[in-house]
C-alpha cells in the first residue's frame, strides 16, 4: 500500500515535469446527438477560429474520429495546449430506419448506419489514447443510460480524468441537477454549446481536471 | 378506458423468450467466450437476464462486437443493455468490503445485467429506483 502511494506520487511529479508543452489529448465522448461536435466546435472556434466538424439534427452525424491539433486554451492567464479529439456517438443499437424520419433516402440511410457502426467501434478503440475526457450528455435526456455508465467505467478503469458536461442547458426541459445526482462522484458542468452559456465554468473545469493527469 | 379496450391496445408481441444465466455459467470463461456466449443467446431472440455484471472493458467490447454484427447479420439492429447494481451509495468502507467479497467470489453477484435484441426490446428505461422494459410489438 505504502509502495503504491509513493509510486503514484513520483509518477505524478515526473509526468508533470515531462508533460511540458506537450499537447494533452482531450477526447469528447458520449451518446449520439448530445452535442459533442457542437462543444468541440465552440472550443476550437474560441481559440483557433476554426471548427472541427459539421453538426446536424440527424443522429450519428460524426461517423469518424476527428481532430484539431494545437488548440491552446487560454483561460485567466493560464494556458494549456490540447489535441482535440471528437468521437462518434456511442450506441448499442443502430437502425437505418431511424434516419428515414429525417427524410434521408433509404440508400443513404443504410450507408449512414453502416458508417455509424464503424464509428462506434473506432470511438471505443480510441479510449486508450486519451489523456482526459469530456463526457457530453444531453441535459434533456435521462442520464441513467448504460452507454454513459459503460463509457465512465472504461475511463475509470484506465485512470483517465473525466469531466461531465450537461449540454443543452439552455432548453426548458434541461435538468442539470438530474445529471449531477446520477454521477455524484464527478465534476458536472451545465452548459449550452449552442449559445455559449457557462463556457467560462467549462474552461475552469477543464483546467481543474487537467491537474489530475 | 375499459379493461377490454386496454387488452386490445396491447397488440401481439413477437415471439421471444427470457433466459436466465447464472454467474457460474460464465465465471470461468475468458472475456471472448463470455461475450460470444451472451451474443449467441441474444441473437437467438432471447432477452438475457444475467446474474452479475461484465467488467467495464467487456461491456465496451460487447458494444463493439454488437456493432460489427449489425453489419454482418441481416435484420440485427443491435441490443438494449442495462445493468442494475446497488453500488452507488455504499461509502468507502462499504465499497472496500464489497470489493473484497467480489474478488473472493470472482464477480459482482449483487448486480443483474439485462440484454435484449433491439428488435424485441425497444427501450430499457431506468432510474435509480426502477427499471422498465419497453417491448416492440
Amino acid at each position: 500500500m505504502v509502495i503504491k502511494v509513493v509510486k503514484n506520487f513520483f509518477s505524478r511529479i515526473f509526468s508533470g515535469m515531462f508533460r511540458g508543452n506537450r499537447e494533452l489529448r482531450l477526447g469528447f465522448y458520449g451518446p449520439p446527438n448530445a452535442g459533442k461536435t457542437s462543444l468541440a466546435n465552440r472550443v476550437c472556434k474560441d481559440f483557433t477560429g476554426e471548427e472541427i466538424g459539421t453538426v446536424s439534427k440527424i443522429p450519428h452525424e460524426t461517423r469518424n474520429v476527428q481532430f484539431k491539433e494545437k488548440v491552446e486554451i487560454d483561460y485567466k492567464g493560464k494556458k494549456l495546449m490540447f489535441k482535440m479529439i471528437d468521437t462518434p456517438g456511442i450506441a448499442t443499437k443502430i437502425d437505418y430506419e431511424e434516419f428515414l424520419k429525417y427524410k434521408v433516402k433509404k440508400k443513404d440511410a443504410k450507408k449512414r448506419a453502416k458508417e455509424a457502426t464503424q464509428g462506434v467501434i473506432e470511438a471505443i478503440k480510441w479510449l486508450d489514447d486519451m489523456d482526459m475526457v469530456v463526457i457530453v450528455l444531453d441535459a434533456t435526456e435521462n442520464p441513467y443510460n448504460q452507454v454513459n455508465i459503460t463509457i465512465i467505467g472504461n475511463l475509470v478503469a484506465r485512470k483517465i480524468p473525466i469531466l461531465i458536461v450537461a449540454n443543452k442547458a439552455d432548453l426548458g426541459k434541461a435538468d442539470v441537477k438530474k445529471i449531477e445526482s446520477a454521477f455524484p462522484e464527478y465534476d458536472v458542468v451545465g452548459i449550452s454549446a449552442k449559445t455559449g452559456k457557462n463556457m467560462e465554468e467549462f474552461y475552469e473545469s477543464v483546467f481543474k481536471i487537467s491537474k489530475k493527469i | 378506458m375499459s379493461q377490454k379496450s386496454k387488452v386490445k391496445h396491447l397488440g401481439k408481441l413477437k415471439g421471444f423468450s427470457i433466459q436466465f444465466l447464472p454467474f457460474s455459467e460464465i465465471k470461468d470463461l475468458d472475456s471472448d467466450e463470455r461475450i460470444k456466449k451472451i451474443l449467441n443467446i441474444v441473437l437467438g431472440n432471447n432477452i438475457l437476464i444475467q446474474q452479475g455484471k461484465l467488467k467495464a472493458e467487456e461491456e465496451a467490447r460487447l458494444i463493439g462486437d454488437t456493432m460489427a454484427m449489425i453489419d454482418h447479420i441481416k435484420g440485427f439492429q443491435g441490443v438494449e443493455l442495462a445493468v442494475i447494481d446497488n453500488g452507488g451509495n455504499d461509502g468507502i468502507w462499504g465499497k472496500f468490503k464489497k470489493n473484497i467479497a467480489n474478488t473472493i467470489i470472482g464477480g459482482n453477484l449483487g448486480a443483474i445485467t439485462i440484454i435484449g435484441p433491439a428488435t424485441i426490446v425497444k427501450e430499457i428505461k431506468r432510474n435509480p429506483k426502477k427499471i422498465e422494459l419497453l417491448l416492440n410489438r
